[in-house]
């Protein structure tokens, strides 16, 4: 009988561990918006076949148009429909902060990981040279390198803030690595004789990723606020293509006949900003929580 | 103490090489022969000859960096061949109205961050926290040059204050009362976007250190609350809003030139996107070498203060 109870305990102990301990839920705040990017990416994906007006098309009896029926935010002072231009705006926005961060963590992500994880020489003198580009004011230094390698084009923004996020990333992944590099399953992992490639994509990716992701969100809310103030400066993609920066560039001439024209783009990017920062701050928080229980 | 200075220091020199270096390749990055480029429409023989001179373009490239960086220690950045005039004097004349800006913009935000942090962190997650950690958070999405033009918007245009609009800079030395209100919303502007990140850190700083066994002694000798804020809590927590000061100094200049951009002040980033759009070259190398190497002076600085507040940190 109390055999029995024994292994009644016991597998309910089993069962404890087994089970994973309740996380904080994510909330609906957190679905949606994941929902409204979800919707900004797909618009800005099927722009070309959704049913909206041309955003380059002037239409001279429309000019200055508050929002209406026809024209869902209104028209710009050069008739064109600002909605299609919003929507087409934010795919300049979606690719700088995309492709930007992919360059950030193609190259500082490897390379934090594989300082972090061998130690010694190599991550000392990349540690200190990552370093001296952080100290670079890295606002200053793109707007310089985009003032200067003309003609400007899309690509090179994007490298550009790419190749300037480098330093962060590889700060973040590298002090994220150094914090999972040391646990005991890692030293475990060794010990069995597994190869260093083994190691640094089974055992340590999965476990620095949900830090790697939040900061990779938070990133591209970085990027595009960053591509957003030099399109407002004019150092981004030429007009006519429309961004959400370089919409309220334009709007800044007509600001007193039409203010409309300067707050749907803000909206826009506002709102898309907020949903990125709320997404990767709820993730931060939430593993977190899971990481102090490991 | 002073081991740590000297290693900064170097540290510094390494950096401020390194600066200069990206500053002076600049020139490089232009498509076709620099000299061309530069001298633009003013393309003579004879100016062509100065900027040869000047630059030392027909030296092999790590000579023409020796001419350049001699010159500007001496002072002399060169003398821009669209405007004709001393981009060093150019300069000079900029750089005060940044500096107001930022200087009046770091006010603001202490003024507001610090009281605001320590009510905050007496209750965490009472409900003036929420409210200020749920404002702070939306505040933080929102842009400078949406903040600035939707400020222009409400506050100049509709409600039409003076020396509020773009175009109505107005010199301190004319009229500084007028000066400052021209100046009022890019110190705003500046000041919200410094706020949000000093109430954040502060705040959470403050709540750790308010669990600290030494705030504890210290309330059970009575002490009141409002002297355990300021006295023992505030300062091992200033640290942390004197860091994030420095991180957001680079910030700060670039959303400087925003505003400034906008309002038409005649700072330097105006001046820097008025060269930009008028290709004059040298201007821009020289307002970058001057910002960048500002930004890491700066941040010098505030370290050198950080150990003097905390000097735990350079026994480390």
């Amino acid at each position: 009988m109390s055999n029995v109870a024994n292994e009644f305990s016991l597998l309910e102990e089993t069962l404890l561990i087994e089970k994973p301990e309740k996380t904080e839920p994510l909330g609906i705040l957190f679905w949606i918006c994941v929902g409204w990017i979800g919707v900004n990416v797909l618009a800005a994906i099927l722009a070309n076949v959704l049913p909206m007006k041309n955003p380059l098309f002037e239409d001279y009896n429309a000019i200055n148009v508050g929002p209406g029926l026809h024209h869902l935010f209104g028209t710009d002072d050069l008739g064109r429909d600002i909605f299609s231009r919003v929507v087409f705006g934010s795919r300049v926005s979606i690719a700088v902060g995309v492709g930007a961060m992919v360059i950030g963590f193609g190259v500082g992500a490897p390379l934090g990981m594989l300082a972090a994880y061998k130690r010694g020489r190599f991550d000392t003198v990349l540690t200190t040279f990552m370093y001296v580009l952080l100290a670079f004011p890295a606002i200053i230094a793109t707007i310089a390198v985009l003032s200067f390698w003309t003609p400007r084009a899309l690509l090179k923004i994007i490298v550009v803030i790419g190749l300037a996020s480098v330093p962060l990333v590889y700060r973040v992944i590298r002090t994220a690595t150094l914090n999972v590099a040391t646990k005991d399953y890692i030293i475990a992992a060794k010990v069995q004789g597994a190869t260093d490639r083994r190691i640094l994509i089974k055992e340590l990716l999965p476990n620095i990723a949900p830090i790697g992701v939040s900061f990779l969100l938070i990133g591209i809310a970085t990027v595009i606020t960053l591509e957003g103030a030099l399109a407002f400066l004019g150092l981004s993609v030429n007009p006519p293509t429309p961004s959400w920066g370089n919409m309220i560039n334009e709007a800044r001439t007509v600001l007193a006949q039409n203010p409309w024209l300067v707050i749907f783009p803000s909206l826009a990017l506002c709102l898309f900003l907020l949903c990125l920062n709320f997404i990767g701050d709820r993730l931060r928080t939430h593993f977190d929580v899971t990481e102090v229980k490991l | 103490m002073l081991r740590y200075v000297t290693r900064r220091l170097v540290m510094l020199l390494g950096i401020v090489f390194v600066i200069s270096v990206g500053s002076f390749y600049l020139i490089h990055l232009l498509p076709g022969d620099p000299a061309v480029v530069i001298l633009g429409t003013g393309a003579t023989p004879a100016n062509k000859a100065a900027l040869f001179k000047q630059l030392g373009l027909d030296k092999p490239i790590y000579l023409q960096y020796f001419t350049w960086i001699g010159n500007v220690i001496r002072g002399n950045m060169g003398t821009s061949f669209i405007s004709q005039s001393s981009v060093a004097a150019t300069i000079r004349a900029a750089l005060p109205i940044d500096l107001e800006i930022i200087v009046l913009s770091q006010l603001l935000a202490f003024v507001a961050a610090i009281p605001m942090a320590m009510r905050s962190a007496r209750k965490p997650d009472g409900p003036l926290d929420r409210v200020l950690g749920a404002s702070s958070f939306t505040l933080l999405s929102v842009p400078p040059f949406i903040i600035i033009v939707l400020l222009v918007l409400f506050v100049s245009i509709k409600l039409g204050i003076p020396h509020t609009g773009p175009s109505s800079y107005v010199t301190f030395a004319s009229d500084p009362i007028g000066n400052l209100e021209s100046l009022a919303l890019p110190a705003f502007t500046l000041a919200i976007g410094s706020f949000v990140v000093y109430y954040r850190v502060l705040r959470s700083d403050l709540i750790a250190t308010l669990q600290e066994e030494f705030i504890t002694m210290a309330r059970s000798k009575g002490i009141s609350q409002r002297r355990i804020m300021w006295r023992h809590a505030f300062r091992p927590s200033s640290v942390a809003l004197l860091g994030a000061a420095s991180v957001n100094i680079g910030g700060l200049l670039a959303s400087g030139f925003v505003v400034q951009y906008l309002l038409a002040i005649p700072g330097l980033g105006y001046t820097l996107i008025s060269a930009i759009n008028t290709s004059d070259f040298l201007l821009v190398q020289g307002i970058v070498l001057t910002v960048s190497v500002g930004v890491v002076l700066i941040n010098f600085i505030f370290d050198f203060v950080i150990n003097i507040v905390d000097p735990r940190i350079s026994r480390e």
